[in-house]
C-alpha cells in the first residue's frame, strides 16, 4: 500500500473482567483501512467483531474492560488519548451506525431536530445554518421530500428510512471513517439492498473509509474490498474479498463459506440438498447429495388450505369503532404433500407468519378452510382442536423465547406427550431420551435448563419437542433465521434428515431466499397478504413471473464477489402496508398458469410503472 | 419411532459445563440453590427462632401477661424483666411472647389471603381478552378508591358479633381482621399479576404450549404463573409488614383485638406516650416487627432467586 492507512489497528487485545479475572474477548487483531476502502469484519456471534468496533471507538465499559495494542487514526494513537480528546474524535472523525434503527432515534424529538443538534454541537453552526445543512444531508441519503419530513417524528419513518436518518446523522461531521455495526441485519432484503447501495454511493461521494461489521457473507461479497474473518476473538484470515471467497486458507473460513447458502447454487436440481459439512480443524468437506425423493405425490395432501383469510380490526375511539383493518392474509390457498416442503417467502408484514399461525389456529382466521388429513381444523371445537394439534406442530423463530425458562429441557419435551396423554411419566422419560438422541443431543441433557444451551442446541430441543407427538405437518416459522450460518446449516441438515425419515410435511416460513432455495420443493411468494406466485422451486427461481418475485430475487445479496457487477439495480420503493380502510373490499384476483403447478397472480397497473428506478433518481 | 439412527450430532459445545450432578429433582435443586443464598438462610433461622419463641415462650418465661406490679413501673431492662416493664409494671417480654403469636399469625395469614385473592383476580384478568379483564380491573380500581376506614368500621360493626359467636372472642376477631386486611390489600398484587400475565401470555413459549394442545388452565399454571412469581413474592413479603402495622392501627381504634391483648402493634401504640421516659417499651416490639419483616423480605428474595433457574447461584 502506498498511501498511509486511515486506520491502523495492530495487536488489539480487548479483555473484560469476569468475576475478577481478565478474559480476553479479542486477541491480537491487526488490520489497516486505506482511504476510501471498505473493510468487512465478518464472524459469527461471539467472535468478537462488535467488541473490535467498540474498542476502536473506546466505547467499552471503563473499569471492566482493558484495551491493549495500538489503534492509530491517520497516524494518531487513540488508546493513549485523554477522554476529552477522544470525545472529539467520536462523531467528528469516526462515526458509527448501529443495528437497530428503531431504538437509536429518540422517539419524542423530530428527526430534523436530532440531526441539527449534532451539527450545532460538533460544527458550531447556527440554528438556521444547521437546519439547511440537515435538509442537505437528508437529501444526500435519498429521503424523498426531505424538506417536508424535517419536522416529522421517528415513528412516521419505516425501518429503512430510519437507518437512512442514522446514516445522515453519522455523515453530519464528514467523518473519515464510518463504522457500520450490522446496519442491515434488522432490515428486509429489498431494504437491505437499498441501504448497501446507499453506503457504497456515499462512500464514493464523501471519500470516507468504511469498517463494515456483519455476519452475512452475502453482504460481505456485495460491499467489501477487503475482509477480516474473525473466529473466537482472533482474526483467522485477512485478505482481499475475492481472494477469501476463491481461495480461503483457514479451515474455519472454508467451513463458514460452505455453510453460506448461495442463491442460484441449486439450478438444475429438483430436490432439496443438504449443506456440506466441513471439519473446522482440517477444513475438509463432504459432498452432499440430493435428498431422496420424499414427496408422496399420489396420496391426498397432508394439508389443504383454501381461501384462508385473516384480518385484524383496528379499533379506536370511545366506543371502539372499527377504523380500519389489517388484511394480514387474504384468500390464500395451497396444499402440502407428505414429505414435501412448501416455503412461504416474503418480507416483513406480508402475512407469512400470520398464515402459519392461522393454519395452526393459533390465530382465529376470518374465513376459509384448513383440511388436515381431511378434517377441517377451523370448524373444530376447542376440545377436538387440542386433539388435532397432535398432528401439526410448530417451530418458532427464537428458540430461547419459545422454551419456558423455568422448565428443564426434559420436561419441555415431555410436555406434549403428557398433555395429549400419549405416555405415562416413565414412558415419557424414555421417549425424551430417544428424541434428544434423534436431534443430535445427549439424553443426559434432559435435566438442564434452556439457558444452559447454545442457540443451535435450543432449536434442536424445539425440534425434539415438536417431534414428540409424531406430527404429520411442521410449521417452521423463520426457524433458522436467528441462528449463525454454520449452526443454520446444521439445523437445516437435521430437518432434511428428519423429513426423509419421518415423511414430515414442512410449511417453511422464511424471508431468506437462499435458504428457501436449498430446502424447499415448492415455493409460494407472499405480498401484502396474498400469494402472488406459487410453484415448484425450480420454476420460481429459474423463471420468476411476477414483478415482486423478480424484485425479491434481485435484492438477495449474492455470496460471490466476482458477480457483484451483474446485479440488477434495486428499486427505491418502500414496503407497503396491509392496513386498509374499514370499507375496503379486496379485489378478486385471477391466476395464470405458467407451467404445470406454477401459477402467478395477474397483476394490475400498480406494477406496470417502471418498477426499477435507479437509486440516484 | 424405534430403531431410528442418530442424527448428525450437534457440533457445538455445551455452554455451561459446571453442572455437577445431572439427575436431581427440581425440588431438591431449588432447595440447594436456596441454601446458597446466605441472607435468606440467615433470615430463615431468625424467623424460625421468632416463631419458636412465641410458640414455646410461655413455658420458658412463665410470667403472666396481666400481672400488674405498681412497684415496678416503667423499669428498664433487668434480669427480672429482660425487656423492662410498662406503666402498669407488666413484663414486656411476656407480653411480647403472647402478642407475637397473634401478630405473626395475622401478618402471615393476611399475606396469604391478599396474595391469593390478588393472584386469582390478576390471573383471570390477565388471561381474559374480553370483558372479565375490564370488569375485574374496574372492581380493583373501585377497591383502591374506597375510603378504607369507614368501610372497616362498617364491616366490623356488621359482622363482629356473628364471628364472635362462631369462633369465640379471639378467633372471631382474628378471622375478621385477616379477612378485612387481606380483603383490602390484594389490589396491588392483582395489578402486578395482571401486568405480568399480559406480557407473558404473548411470549412464544406460551404459544408453543398452545400449539401442543395445552388447555388454558395448563398454560396459566405451568407456563405463565411460575414466570410471573418473582415480583409477586416480593410484593407478598411487603404485605406481611403492612398487615402487622394495619392490625395495630385497628387495635388502636378499638376495632381489632380487645385492648388487653398485647399484640406487637398494640404495644407500640401503648408505648408512644412514654417514649421519652421508657424508650425500651417501644424499642423491643419495634425491633421484633422490623426483624420479622426484614427476614421475610430476604426469604422472599432467596425464594425468587432459587426458583429462577436462569440466575446463577
Amino acid at each position: 500500500m502506498t498511501t498511509p492507512p486511515i486506520l491502523s489497528v495492530s495487536n488489539l487485545t480487548t479483555s473484560f473482567r469476569v468475576e475478577g479475572l481478565w478474559k480476553p474477548v479479542v486477541r491480537n487483531v491487526s488490520f489497516d483501512i486505506a482511504p476510501k476502502e471498505t473493510l468487512a469484519v465478518v464472524g459469527e456471534s461471539g467472535s468478537g467483531k462488535s467488541v473490535t468496533a467498540l474498542s476502536i471507538m473506546r466505547l467499552t465499559p471503563s473499569g471492566n474492560s482493558r484495551i491493549e495494542g495500538s489503534i492509530k487514526l491517520s497516524g494518531q494513537e487513540l488508546l493513549t488519548l485523554p477522554d476529552a480528546d477522544m470525545r472529539k474524535i467520536r462523531g467528528n472523525d469516526i462515526a458509527m451506525i448501529f443495528q437497530e434503527p428503531m431504538t437509536s432515534l429518540n422517539p419524542v424529538l423530530t428527526i430534523g431536530f436530532q440531526i441539527a443538534e449534532a451539527l450545532i454541537l460538533h460544527r458550531n453552526l447556527s440554528r438556521s445554518a444547521a437546519e439547511a445543512e440537515t435538509i442537505r444531508l437528508l437529501e444526500k441519503v435519498r429521503i424523498p421530500a426531505a424538506k417536508s419530513r424535517f419536522h416529522e417524528y421517528p415513528h412516521r419513518f419505516s425501518g429503512g428510512m430510519r437507518q437512512r436518518v442514522m446514516i445522515a446523522m453519522a455523515l453530519a461531521c464528514k467523518p473519515k471513517l464510518l463504522i457500520a455495526d450490522e446496519p442491515t441485519t434488522a432490515l428486509d432484503v429489498t431494504i437491505q439492498a437499498q441501504i448497501l447501495e446507499l453506503i457504497k454511493l456515499l462512500q464514493e461521494e464523501e471519500g470516507m473509509s468504511v469498517l463494515f461489521i456483519t455476519h452475512d457473507m452475502g453482504v460481505v461479497a456485495e460491499i467489501a474490498d477487503r475482509t477480516v474473518v474473525m473466529y473466537n476473538g482472533e482474526a483467522v484470515e485477512t485478505g482481499a474479498t475475492e481472494d477469501i471467497f476463491a481461495r480461503a486458507h483457514h479451515p474455519y473460513t472454508r467451513s463458514l463459506l460452505s455453510a453460506v447458502p448461495k442463491l442460484g447454487s441449486m439450478t438444475g436440481r429438483r430436490r432439496p440438498m443438504r449443506f456440506p459439512v466441513v471439519d473446522r480443524l482440517t477444513g475438509e468437506s463432504d459432498v452432499p447429495t440430493e435428498t431422496p425423493d420424499t414427496v408422496e405425490a399420489s396420496e391426498r395432501p397432508v394439508i389443504e388450505v383454501s381461501n384462508l383469510t385473516t384480518r385484524f380490526e383496528i379499533r379506536s375511539g370511545l366506543l371502539g369503532k372499527v377504523q380500519g383493518r389489517v388484511h394480514a392474509v387474504e384468500n390464500v390457498s395451497f396444499s402440502v404433500q407428505a414429505g414435501e416442503t412448501l416455503a412461504l417467502v416474503g418480507e416483513s408484514g406480508c402475512g407469512k407468519s400470520t398464515t402459519g399461525r392461522s393454519v395452526m389456529r393459533l390465530i382465529e382466521p376470518l374465513a376459509g378452510s384448513v383440511l388436515l388429513d381431511g378434517v377441517d381444523v377451523l370448524k373444530l371445537n376447542q376440545h377436538d382442536l387440542r386433539e388435532q394439534r397432535k398432528r401439526m406442530q410448530m417451530i418458532f423463530q427464537d428458540p430461547f423465547a419459545s422454551l419456558n425458562p423455568r422448565m428443564n429441557v426434559g420436561a419441555a419435551i415431555a410436555e406434549p406427550l403428557l398433555i395429549n396423554k400419549l405416555a405415562t411419566r416413565s414412558e415419557a422419560r424414555d421417549k425424551v431420551a430417544e428424541l434428544l438422541r434423534r436431534v443430535g443431543l445427549q439424553p443426559d441433557m434432559a435435566s438442564r435448563f434452556p439457558h444452559e444451551f447454545s442457540g443451535g442446541q435450543r432449536q434442536r430441543i424445539c425440534i425434539a419437542r415438536a417431534l414428540a407427538v409424531e406430527p404429520r405437518l411442521i410449521v417452521a416459522d423463520e426457524s433458522v433465521s436467528a441462528l449463525d450460518v454454520s449452526v443454520k446449516a446444521q439445523v437445516i441438515n437435521l430437518m432434511l434428515e428428519l423429513q426423509a425419515r419421518m415423511k414430515l410435511a414442512y410449511l417453511f416460513i422464511s424471508h431468506d431466499m437462499a435458504v428457501v432455495e436449498r430446502v424447499s420443493h415448492r415455493v409460494a411468494v407472499m405480498y401484502l397478504g396474498e400469494i402472488v406466485e406459487i410453484g415448484p422451486r425450480e420454476a420460481i427461481f429459474g423463471n420468476p413471473q411476477h414483478p415482486y418475485t423478480k424484485r425479491l430475487l434481485a435484492a438477495v445479496p449474492i455470496a460471490d464477489p466476482t458477480r457483484r457487477h451483474e446485479k440488477n439495480p434495486v428499486s427505491n420503493d418502500e414496503i407497503k402496508s396491509p392496513v386498509r380502510a374499514a370499507d375496503y373490499i379486496p379485489p378478486i384476483r385471477q391466476y395464470r398458469e405458467v407451467s404445470p403447478g406454477h401459477a402467478v397472480m395477474i397483476w394490475g397497473e400498480e406494477w406496470e410503472k417502471p418498477a426499477v428506478q435507479g437509486i440516484a433518481a | 419411532m424405534a430403531g431410528s439412527t442418530l442424527a448428525s450430532p450437534s457440533a457445538e459445545p455445551v455452554v455451561v459445563a459446571a453442572k455437577t450432578s445431572a439427575a436431581v429433582s427440581p425440588g431438591r435443586e431449588t432447595w440447594r440453590r436456596f441454601r446458597r443464598h446466605r441472607l435468606a438462610m440467615a433470615s430463615s433461622v431468625v424467623l424460625a427462632l421468632l416463631v419458636l419463641g412465641v410458640v414455646i415462650g410461655p413455658w420458658l418465661w412463665p410470667i403472666a401477661i396481666n400481672e400488674i406490679d405498681f412497684s415496678a413501673q416503667l423499669q428498664t431492662p433487668s434480669w427480672a424483666h429482660p425487656f423492662g416493664t410498662d406503666d402498669l409494671g407488666q413484663d414486656i417480654l411476656a407480653r411480647m411472647i403472647y402478642g407475637g403469636r397473634i401478630s405473626l399469625a395475622v401478618g402471615l395469614a393476611a399475606m396469604v389471603v391478599a396474595t391469593f385473592v390478588g393472584v386469582v383476580v390478576g390471573a383471570v384478568a390477565g388471561m381474559s381478552r374480553r370483558y372479565a379483564d375490564s370488569f375485574l380491573m374496574w372492581v380493583t380500581d373501585l377497591f383502591l378508591s374506597l375510603p378504607q376506614l369507614p368501610l372497616l368500621l362498617l364491616v366490623i360493626y356488621l359482622f363482629r358479633e356473628q364471628l364472635k359467636a362462631a369462633f369465640g372472642v379471639e378467633g372471631g376477631v382474628f378471622v375478621l381482621i385477616v379477612i378485612v386486611i387481606g380483603g383490602l390489600r390484594w389490589m396491588p398484587v392483582a395489578r402486578l399479576v395482571r401486568a405480568q400475565f399480559m406480557s407473558l401470555r404473548e411470549k412464544e413459549f406460551v404459544e408453543a404450549a398452545r400449539a401442543q394442545g395445552a388447555t388454558r388452565f395448563r398454560q396459566m399454571v405451568h407456563h405463565i404463573l411460575p414466570n410471573a412469581l418473582g415480583p409477586v413474592i416480593v410484593a407478598a413479603t411487603i404485605e406481611v409488614s403492612s398487615a402487622i402495622i394495619a392490625e395495630s392501627t385497628l387495635s388502636f381504634l378499638g376495632l381489632g383485638f380487645p385492648p388487653d391483648i398485647p399484640t406487637w402493634g398494640r404495644l407500640l401504640f401503648d408505648a408512644k406516650d412514654h417514649l421519652d421516659s421508657a424508650p425500651h417499651w417501644a424499642l423491643f416490639p419495634g425491633a421484633a416487627i422490623f426483624l420479622t419483616v426484614l427476614s421475610i423480605n430476604f426469604i422472599g428474595d432467596g425464594l425468587r432467586d432459587a426458583l429462577d433457574p436462569r440466575r446463577v447461584i
